[in-house]
């Protein structure tokens, strides 16, 4: 008699949120089974890699592996992220905006929007905004990407319940997506996505973060949150956590003391490009098993051994 | 499903004689429900409760160990498909290919970087710890004794991997002291490698056509032969085809207590990829999923640091937070000028903490107080935090007598008990530092303790 596996039952599946507007458009989620279980379920959107740039030049902040690839193009972000759709072929970028950080350089509101429009206008496909996490700067920044970029569906990070009003409202008023951030905590990511549905934001406006924690630095947490969502949104009929996920790889693996370390600085962890590239698709590659739909990354290498794997699981 | 805890109390002699090594037979029932004891530990029982506790009371996956000494792996004992549904137990080995028609320079580079690829981290040692010797051309003498040579070099759990029988047969028995794995029985050699594998009493691999019925046909006739340590490997190399069956088999052995497939498995990375990266892609992928042996064809401090802190990752125990020891922690050789930061005992506010100040490069004295494992912020909350728990712990631990200044600085989440503390330190300077940890070398580059 042949063996006949086991099928887990699913009752519900992942909303289908399309980031961006016209040819370049790229949908997410709609996935009916766990993560690449395709024997028993759909995936109907394989899920991607977005590339991200940074509007300001990272040079001191980024490890000379890091800037190697954009060298030529750190001190401009259109031409960045040009390089990084025409060169690398991003389907997705995201651009943290590191020149807002009222802790740093704290650029005004308006200059940062600025230059997120012209990236946004220099590039065909989706845009992901991510801020600095800080509420009252965010907002200013957000609002007026969001008026600037009106029509243009970008998604909007991270939106967290001290600031979801003002940048909610924001993204609501101009169509965009809203990057729901939640500090690695099923309930809070659900009573986020509840407070946004509350304030109008439609269910397939809402992208969850469930905030990333680095290789050897958090990872297990939000792996496991991650699972748990997935489990409630797919086989316990949460429809409040059926929501899409992205994952801020790179920002949290690249930050990290081994990530940094050069081959000089610590010889018995060897080479440091590939220690990075590495570190950075272990990562991605773990929050893709347990339910990321977008992976945020940084090097283009690390970028094609995740790429390749997610075409080899399809 | 499996039977309870009391379903297996009525099965026992009930007679409380403790040589299962525990001291009752309710205690030791109370452990084979929970997969923690094996009925062989008691050597009383009945003919007919063994056979019905067998068939319910072993573990779902067959907890075995290849290898012996310091590099022993253990693995199987599984019991969740999801971590967080209580915690994965038994870490994947990571075994490194060597091959008999591989040159010496070869063989001995990776014996090398075997013996390197060690990190500390807190308390623990984070190590790749096997070897698979490959035979490429039959000559037992020859396997034998590059198997004999990579375990005296290195203590390394070993996998025997021949064709031949007589090879294996040879390098077992020499060997059979360290409990190598010997791979693998297929279809043709099932007879005389079981036969090898009692009389060794070494665990054994079976090779699948690519079919989970191909492999349980083998674990079925192998059982039948008395034998209990398996591993798996279904023969597939596809990524996906592998993914998927990693799957059946695990949900098959804890779900259904299917025990055909309630064995360890074995995945082959060096077969599935072109170069070492991508072997580590497949390596990522299955330390998350289900693999209790990996396999890649060399070791690479910067493929192989990456794949251990996941598998670190991936097997922390979840329902227990994890903490740093309270304590002083001098970083990059502080003396009695230099600051004095203090924080939490969550492991993870450890790490970066410590991490962030080190490679800051500046000398610094960083205190850890117990707070349960609670985050900083959670641990405010708490009431664990506070002016009078920092305020004590810092006069207590001796940091006074290793600094001559008096400025202690607190982390910037915890800003509110800067008062407090100052009331509880008289004389001494609270300052309050960086709210992000990345921040912190900037801050100890400028901060100078009055
Ligand atoms: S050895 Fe057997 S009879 Fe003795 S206490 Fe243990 S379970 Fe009971």
């Amino acid at each position: 008699m042949a063996f006949e596996p086991a099928k887990q039952k699913y009752t519900g599946s992942i909303r289908e949120v399309v980031l961006g507007t016209g040819d370049k458009a790229v949908k997410i989620g709609g996935r009916s089974a766990y993560p690449f279980y395709t024997f028993e379920g759909e995936m109907p959107n394989p899920p991607k890699v977005a590339m991200e740039i940074w509007d300001k030049d990272p040079n001191g902040e980024w490890s000379e592996v890091a800037l190697e690839p954009f060298k030529d193009v750190v001190s401009d972000p259109v031409a960045w992220a040009k390089k990084c759709v025409e060169e690398y072929g991003a389907e997705i970028l995201v651009i943290q905006t590191k020149s807002a950080d009222p802790n740093a350089e704290n650029k005004p509101a308006v200059e940062v929007a600025e230059v997120v429009k012209k990236v946004v206008d220099a590039v065909d496909v989706p845009v992901v905004v991510w801020g600095v996490a800080n509420h009252e700067k965010d907002t200013e920044v957000m609002r007026a990407v969001a008026e600037k970029c009106a029509g243009k569906n970008v998604a909007i990070a991270p939106v967290e319940e001290g600031d979801y009003k003002q940048i909610g409202a924001a993204c609501l008023g101009y169509k965009h997506t809203v990057v729901a951030s939640s500090p690695i905590d099923v309930n809070l990511a659900k009573q986020l996505n509840i407070l946004l549905n509350n304030l109008g934001v439609p269910e397939n406006k809402i992208v969850i973060d469930p905030t990333t924690g680095g290789l050897g630095y958090g990872l297990e947490y939000t792996y496991s949150v991650m699972e748990r969502i997935t489990q409630a949104a797919l086989t316990q009929g949460d429809d409040k956590l059926q929501q899409p996920i992205i994952c801020n790889v790179a920002n949290e693996v690249w930050k990290c003391k081994e990530a940094n370390q050069t081959t000089e600085e610590a010889p018995e962890l060897g080479d440091q490009k590939t220690r990075g590239v590495m570190m950075e698709a272990v990562t991605a590659i773990d929050l893709l098993l347990a339910g990321a739909d977008v992976v945020v990354m940084r090097h283009p290498e690390a970028i094609q051994l995740v790429k390749g794997f997610i075409e080899k699981m399809m | 499903m499996g039977l309870t805890g009391i379903e297996i109390f009525k099965l026992l002699p009930k007679t409380n004689c403790g040589d299962c090594g525990v001291p009752t037979c309710l205690a030791f029932a109370m452990n084979l429900a929970s997969g923690k004891a094996e009925l062989d530990a008691c050597p009383h029982v009945s003919e007919e409760a063994k056979e019905k506790l067998a068939a319910d009371s072993a573990p779902p996956v067959r907890p075995l160990t290849v290898g012996a000494g310091d590099y022993a792996v253990k693995v199987g004992g599984e019991t969740v498909l999801f971590r967080h549904e209580k915690t994965f137990v038994n870490k994947p080995g990571l075994a490194t290919l060597v091959t008999t028609d591989e040159d010496e320079a070869s063989v001995n580079g990776k014996l090398e970087r075997f013996k390197a690829c060690q990190f500390e981290r807190v308390d623990l040692n984070l190590r790749p710890e096997m070897f698979a010797v490959k035979d490429t051309s039959g000559d037992a003498a020859k396997f034998t004794a590059l198997a004999k040579k990579i375990s005296d070099a290195t203590g390394a759990a070993l996998i025997l991997m021949s064709d031949s029988v007589d090879a294996l047969k040879a390098a077992a028995t020499e060997l059979k002291d360290q409990k190598p794995m010997i791979y693998a029985a297929t279809a043709d050699n099932a007879d005389a490698l079981g036969e090898l594998a009692k009389e060794t009493g070494c665990p054994l691999a079976v090779k699948g056509d690519g079919t989970l019925d191909g492999v349980i046909a083998l674990t079925q006739k192998l059982t039948g032969m008395g034998l209990k340590d398996l591993i798996i490997d279904t023969g597939t190399r596809d990524l996906k085809k592998a993914f998927e069956e990693q799957i059946h088999i695990r949900r098959a052995a804890i779900k259904d207590r299917f025990r055909p497939l309630g064995f360890p498995t074995i995945v082959f990375a060096n077969e599935m990829a072109d170069d070492l990266l991508n072997e580590g892609v497949v390596a990522a992928t299955f330390i998350a999923k289900y693999a209790a042996f990996i396999v890649m064809s060399d070791v690479k401090p910067e493929v192989t640091f990456p794949l251990l802190l996941e598998r670190l990752n991936i097997y922390t125990d979840p329902q227990r937070p994890m903490t740093a020891e309270q304590g002083i922690y001098p970083i990059n050789n502080p003396d009695e000028n230099s600051p004095v930061l203090v924080t939490c005992n969550f492991s993870l506010t450890y790490f970066i903490v410590g991490g962030e100040i080190e490679s800051s490069r500046q000398p610094a004295w960083l205190l850890v107080q117990d707070t349960e494992g609670l985050s900083v912020m959670t641990a405010w909350a708490a009431g664990k935090f506070n002016g009078e728990t920092v305020g004590t712990f810092v006069s207590k631990c001796g940091i006074m007598d290793k600094v001559k200044h008096k400025s202690i600085v607190i982390p910037g989440y915890a800003a509110a008990i800067s008062g407090e503390l100052e009331e509880e330190l008289p004389g001494w300077t609270v300052v309050v530092g960086p709210r992000e940890a990345s921040h912190i070398p900037k801050f100890l580059k400028e901060f100078k303790p009055e």
